[in-house]
Order: structure tokens, then sequence, then C-alpha cells
């Protein structure tokens, strides 16, 4: 029984920290209709500006729990300066073009990103330790776990919960889905389809870089941690389903839970799992969980 | 009214052809040993390229080739190591058989999937390639690879000094050869019906065609060059890594195919080759800015030069017309 | 005459809407059939069904006396039924040429033969051959994109044509072309499958149109055949005249 929590929790962890990226990843999917590899770029964004504004605030001299204050500060502030930036500049001018190209164009800003970081903060690694540190550990079933990990937990449920709200719930989230559903019969119905796309990449920036602004305490942040991230993102959003959250949740919680267990019997698998499943998924349910499978008329 | 008329261009483009031809018989005999491994390297990639782009051609964008890049260089590395293998020819050979047989099988499931999901499923499948790659170490030599020591040619191994030149010989006779398939193949109807059906899959089915088998036969095709590319590139460094399967090497191989173009079959060798030198020269100038300038590039031709690098010469061959005709 | 095309029983439900309703009948080798019907009265559905582009709900087709019910497009086509669409469709990146020469390389199957090139000059001339009897020989080298509207709609025939079909059918063949130059464009139609005794079944709107070239009519509404006979008596029927042409 002790095995079987610690898969679930281990699993849980991972999927909670998976989750936060992916969500972001399937809902620009889902209204803009690209593939966002920059997304993992964006993730380290958001764990640099993390780690540099935890260092650099009052010299690294104040309450522990403002640290995470930080943390949540530093994801909309990259959100909001690199968001609307990329889909205005350059997103916007692809949408009516095949999808391979918007695949292209977010690789060539994954590029450039990567290097834009290396730029600013250097090839050093940067570390903040205060929010994991703060919180300890706590047994669960006969293992000292630290308790930080659950705090992307708590994010996870919370992000979870506000897309489900900001879409099933607001006039925002009506028209979003009206976009996602058939985007020239929105045009035709008046909603400003350009600005939903603005906000809507801008929002899974935002989530991409909180993500990473909650990833930085728990691992060293520097040059490349981006494009790790990319595969099992995507791997997690073909499995639940291209546009779907709620999909994107369950596939999370399935690679999380697998993840675990290969890690706990077959550590040499740990990897392999993910793009097992992917392969798995892809083969025999392209649409994933959730995806809507589409038909052709003459 | 123009006098000289069709056979004049013709010539041009013949003398145009042999001149460049002798410049890359010439190439080890005026410059460094350093430029022969770049251009060698550069035309033994530009053959994965050629793969990436005949599926392109089909609106099909391959994320996984660096699957047969790895392929190829390991079929190499193990032929060396485990059957003591030496021989350019049977080493090249089982190169590309290795990229053949992977895609043979590989394409019979990718040949049923379009656009993203064939970007996925592809990278995937290399994905999977490159963990098993790093994780069966005792086989693989995890992530430091296996090293590729020198081959022989027929049984001779070339002096002390000449493997460069050896091997770059090779890899240019090769690439004539690479070429006049390639060419022969876009010729062909399946070569054409890769170009159908990227913009009506529909009307395939209408003239009594198979959409799956122009897809699979340049999925093998192009599984082929990869590994032949794979193969070559490993003898020219003398090591293969896992590296060779991760997404990013796959990306790279997209890249210059864009760069380049998917029109012409020539256009993987130019870009290529520019692509090795400016990436060799800015690696050295800005380690740390050299991807910033590539992702650059590529926004570049997406949004002015779509059809890549080879299409200047549409442009300047219409520029040439016009001037001609003042 | 034997019949070339049996339909019997053929139903197709989309979700609650009936398209096409309990359709019973046959067409004989040789006969050039017009259908009229308005819009939505299941003609093209019918012609989707024949062709294997949808399944039925019920029913079955049988040509040349065999059981085609369910075969895809491809299979179809390669039995000797043609098909042209109300809405061309073409290989738009590429030259009506070479449009036509994929259709040609389609009715050869593609097999490796060789590796001779698609352009080989046998093809080349019986696409140049066709492309001219529709008028289209000046814009063989224009990509589909550069073609008018029937150019798009000819190259969409030629293409069908190509096949060397025994049952040929045309959706709304003349849709699109300008009124003078409709008859132009069915006579050459027709004047190309002179040689051949082709099976012809066309939808047309253009009443004109079907008195001229087809013998026999059939009278869609609501997805059944509502009337069926010669082109005089039909045209002439009071019923259709109500349900077809008066509601057009």
């Amino acid at each position: 029984m002790d095995t079987a929590t610690i898969i679930a929790v281990d699993g849980l962890v991972y999927a909670s920290w998976l989750f936060i990226v992916s969500a972001g990843l399937t809902f620009i999917f889902g209204v803009l209709r690209i593939l966002n590899i920059a997304h993992g770029s964006i993730y380290a964004l958001g764990a640099y500006m993390g780690a540099y504004l935890g260092n650099a605030f009052l010299g690294g001299r104040y309450p522990g729990a403002l640290s995470y204050v930080i943390l949540l500060v530093s994801a909309p502030l990259v959100g909001v300066l690199v968001g609307p930036v990329l889909e205005r500049i350059f997103l916007r001018h692809i949408y009516d073009k095949d999808e391979v190209v918007g695949l292209l164009t977010t690789f060539a800003l994954f590029l450039i990103l990567e290097d834009g970081i290396k730029l600013v903060w250097g090839i050093d690694p940067y570390f903040i330790d205060t929010p994991f540190s703060l919180l300890g550990n706590i047994p669960i079933a006969g293992i000292s776990y630290a308790v930080y990990p659950f705090v992307q937990t708590g994010i996870a449920i919370v992000i979870g919960t506000g897309l489900w709200l900001l879409i099933n719930r607001t006039r925002f989230g009506r028209q979003v889905t009206s976009v996602i559903a058939d985007r020239e019969i929105s045009v035709a119905m008046g909603i400003n389809v350009a600005r939903i796309n603005t906000v809507a990449f801008t929002i899974g920036a935002f989530l991409a870089a909180l993500g990473g602004a909650f990833a930085a305490p728990m691992i060293s942040v520097e040059p490349g941690m981006g494009i790790e991230v990319i595969v099992p993102a995507f791997a997690v959003v073909a499995i639940g389903g291209l546009g779907s959250i709620g999909g994107a949740a369950l596939g999370c919680i399935l690679v999380g839970v697998l993840r675990a267990a290969a890690v706990h019997f077959f550590p040499e698998l740990e990897m392999l799992v993910i793009y097992v499943l992917m392969f798995v998924v892809l083969v025999f349910r392209p649409q994933g969980f959730f995806g809507a499978v589409r038909l052709r008329r003459i | 009214m123009m006098a000289g008329g069709a056979g004049t261009p013709r010539l041009g483009i013949v003398a145009i052809g042999v001149l460049i031809l002798l410049i890359f018989v010439a190439i080890p005999l005026f410059f460094s040993q350093w430029v022969v491994f770049l251009v060698t390297i550069a035309l033994a990639k530009a053959m994965v390229v050629l793969g990436v782009v005949l599926l392109l051609r089909g609106g099909l964008i391959s994320f996984g080739h660096g699957l047969y890049f790895a392929a190829g260089g390991y079929a190499v590395g193990f032929a060396m190591r485990f059957l003591q293998v030496q021989d350019l020819v049977l080493l090249v050979a089982l190169a590309m058989i290795a990229g053949t047989v992977m895609a043979a099988l590989l394409g019979l499931l990718l040949r049923r999937y379009r656009g993203i999901f064939f970007a996925m499923l592809s990278l995937a499948v290399s994905m999977i390639l490159y963990t098993l790659l790093l994780k069966f170490y005792s086989l693989t030599g995890g992530t430091d690879g296996m090293s590729i020591h020198a081959f022989t040619v027929f049984g001779v191994r070339p002096a002390a000094g000449t493997t460069r030149q050896v091997l770059y010989y090779a890899v240019f006779a090769l690439s004539l050869g690479v070429l006049y398939l390639g060419h022969r193949f876009a010729a062909s109807p399946l070569g054409y019906f890769m170009k159908a059906l990227r913009d009506n899959e529909i009307r395939i089915e209408y003239v009594g065609a198979s959409i799956a088998q122009p897809i699979y036969f340049s999925y093998v095709f192009s599984g082929a060059l990869g590994g032949l590319g794979g193969g070559l590139s490993a003898l020219s460094v003398g090591q293969i890594s896992p590296e060779a399967a991760y997404w990013t090497t796959s990306g790279d191989f997209v890249f210059v195919a864009i760069f380049g173009g998917a029109q012409s079959i020539f256009a993987p060798f130019l870009g290529s080759v520019v692509f090795e030198f400016v990436k060799n020269y800015s690696v050295k100038f800005s380690p740390d800015a050299w991807q910033m300038t590539l992702g650059a590039v590529l926004l570049l031709i997406i949004f002015f030069l779509p059809d890549g690098l080879w299409s200047f010469k549409d442009a300047a061959s219409r520029l040439w017309a016009r001037w001609r005709r003042s | 005459m034997a019949a070339i095309l049996e339909i019997r029983n053929l139903t197709k439900r989309f979700g609650m809407v009936l398209a096409v309703d309990n359709l019973v009948l046959e067409i004989a080798e040789g006969e050039t059939v017009g259908i009229i019907g308005t819009n939505g009265s299941g003609k093209t559905t019918f012609l989707n069904l024949v062709t294997g582009y949808i399944l039925p709900t019920v029913g079955t087709i049988r040509f040349e006396g065999v059981d085609i019910t369910g075969l895809s497009p491809k299979q179809v086509t390669t039995r000797g039924i043609a098909r042209s669409f109300q809405n061309p469709q073409l290989f738009t990146g590429l030259t009506a040429m070479e449009n036509t020469l994929i259709a040609i390389a389609g009715r050869a199957g593609q097999a490796w033969d060789g590796w001779q090139p698609l352009k080989r000059r046998v093809w080349r001339e019986e696409a140049a051959d066709i492309l001219d009897r529709l008028g289209l020989g000046d814009v063989a080298e224009q990509t589909v994109s550069s073609l008018s509207e029937g150019g798009r709609k000819l190259l969409d025939v030629a293409l069908s044509l190509v096949l060397r079909p025994s049952l040929l059918l045309m959706d709304e063949p003349t849709s699109g072309v300008s009124v003078k130059d409709k008859f132009d464009v069915m006579d050459r139609v027709l004047r190309a499958l002179d040689e051949t005794r082709v099976t012809t079944v066309f939808i047309e709107h253009d009443m004109e149109i079907i008195e001229r070239y087809a013998q026999r009519a059939l009278a869609f509404d609501g997805g059944r055949v509502i009337a069926d006979g010669t082109v005089d008596a039909i045209l002439a029927d009071p019923v259709v005249r109500e349900s077809v042409l008066g509601a057009a």
C-alpha cells in the first residue's frame, strides 16, 4: 500500500508541475490553432524572472513569505511583456496560413528566446531557494516529502478551476468558445477575434511563466531548461486532446502516475514512458481523450 | 524576337552547373582541412534535409528525422564495434539500409497522418529512440556515444592525412547520386502525387489513385536519405551520440529545409552549405547569439521569402532577363 | 439495353435529416440523363453516395452488374465511374497540364514503372489533346489558381474525361460559366465523349441545357425522384414545374 501511495504522490507532484505549463499550451492551440514551441522558452523566462527578482529584490533580504509573492508576480510580468508582443508582431500574420507555418514560426521564436535569455541573464545558473526551504518536509507513507511541490498542486487546482470558470462563466469565455468552434462565424457575429487572440495567447504565456516561476525553487535555473519541458508538455497535450484543458489535466495525471511507477520499478524507463504513451495515443486515438475529430465535405 | 532564344539560357545553366561541379572538385586542393570537413558535413546533412523536403512537398513536416540520422550513425558505430566492419562502402550501405528499414516500418504507420499529428508522431518516435540510445549505454555508450574509427576503402586504408579528402570525394560522389535519384523521384508520378495531395486529397481518390502510396514511398526514400546522411556524418565527425536523435537536431534539419527552400532538389544542398558555414562562424563569434540569428533568419524567410534561399535564383533570373531586355 | 447503374432502396440519413429517401432507379448504358431539382433535394448527395464518398444508411448500388455499395471513391473510380464537382476539385498549386497528367497517371495506376517521369511524351500528348478539345489549350501551362471560374470547371470535367469512364457523373458542369459560353462548354464536353459510348448523368439548374443535351430527365425533391421520363415530358409535368421550377 505504501508503494501505491508513493507513486500516487510522486505522480501528483509531477502532474501538477506539468499541468500548469501544458494547460497554457493546449489553450493556445484551442484558440489560435498553433502549437507553440516557444512555450518552453516562456516557461524558462518565468523561472529566470522569478529567480532573478527573488535574489535582486531588496538584495534578497525580505521576509520569506514574500518570496511567494515575487514568484507570483513574475508570471504575469513575463506574460504581459512577452504575450502581446509575440502575438501581435508575429503570430497575427500567420493564422490564415498552413498549420505547418505556425509550427515553424513558434520554433523560430523559441530559438530567439533561448538565446535572448542567455544574453540577458548569462549562462550561469540561478537559484532561489527560500520558497522551497521555508516549507520544510512532511512525512507521507513513511517517506519524508518536501512540502513545496504541493504548492504547485494547489496552483494547478486553482488554475484548472480558474480556466473552467473563465471559459464557462464569463462573457470572454463564451466568446472564446465561439472562436474555438468557428473563427469565421465569430467574426461575422461581431466578436473582436483579434483581441481574443491576443488575450488568449497572453493567458497561455502567463501560465507557462507561472509554471516556470514556481518550478524555479526546485531546480537550478539555467539555459536549456525550456527545451526539456516542451516534449512532455506536447505529449500531454496530444494525449489529452489538442485544445482540451480537461484532457490536459487527465493526461498530466496519467503521465505523472505512469512516470512515477516507472521511476519506482524500472528507473531506466522514466522518460520513455511519456514518449511511448504519446506514441500509443497518437496511433490509436489521435484526437486524444477529448479532442474533436474533423470531417470534410464536398 | 528573342535572338538566341531558348538556347542561350540552357547553355548558361549548364555552364554554371559545370562550374559549380569543378569548384566542388577543387575544394580539397585549395582549402584547409577544416573547410573540407565543413563541406563534407554540409553535404551529408543536405541528404537528410532532402529527405525532409520530399515530405514537405506533401505538406508533411517531419520533426523527427533525427531518428534516421541517428540510425545511420549508430549503424556505422555498431558495425565497426560489433561486426568489425571497416570498409567504407559497406558501412555506408549499412547506414542507408538502417534508415530504409526503419522508415519502411514506421512509414506504414505515419502515412495515415497529416499536419500537426504527423509532426508530433514523428517527434515522439525520435524521442523514443533518443531515450533508448541514452539508456542502453552498454551497447551505445550512453551520453558519450560511440567513436567511429578509421575506415578502409576496398581493403586499403587511406594514407595518413588523406582521410578527409577521401571521405569528401566519397560524400560528393554520393551527393550527385542522391541528386539524380531525387530528381527522378520528384519528376515521377509519385513525386507529383505528393505535391498534389497537399492541395486536394479528395481529387487524388477521384482519379483512382492511392494517397497512402506516394506518402509511404516518399517516407521510405526520406528515411534512406536520413540514414545515409547520418552514416556519412558520423564517419566525418568520427563520433555518434544520442543528440543525433534529439528533437532539436530534427529541428535543425527542418530549419535548413525551409532555409534552402522546398521547391528544388538542389535547394537543400545550397541551404546546408550556407547553414554550416554561417553556423560555424557565428558560433565562434557569438556562441550565445547564433541560435537567435537562426531564429531571426527563419522568421525573415517565413515572412518575406517563403520559398527559401533557392527562390533567390528566380528573382535573380527575373532581374537578369529584365537587364538583358533593356 | 443493359442497365449500367442500378439503385435499390438507397437512403441516406444525416442525423435527423433525410437527404436521400428510398431511391430506386436504373440507368441504361449509353443514356444521357439530366437531373434537376432545387438545392437540398439530394442530387449531390446522390452523386456522393454512388461514388462512395459517403456510405448509405440503407440500400445498394450496382454498377455493371456488380455491387459497389461501400467501396471507396478510389475503388469506384478504378471500376469506371468518373465524376466532376459542383465546386471544382483541382490541384490548385499545379498547372492545368499537370492536373491532367495526374489524372492520366491515376488511370494508368501509380505502379512504379521504371522511374518514368510524369511528363512523358505519350501522356503529354494525350493531355494536350483533351485540353485543346475543351478549349483550355492556351492555359495549359497556367496554374489552376489563375484560371477563370469557367476554366476551372472545364478542367474539372477534363480530369474526369481523361479517366475514360463508362459512367460519367457531372455536378452542374455549366454553373459559374457565363451564359454565352454554356452551350459551347457542353458541346465541347459531349463531343469529347462522342467516340466512346459513355453513359452520362449530369445535374443542372439550367433547363435549356437539360433540354438540349439530355434524353431523359429525373426530377429530385426532398431526397426522392418525383418524376422520371423524357425531357419534354418532365419539363411539362405540372408537379415538377411546381416543386422544381416554381420554387427556383
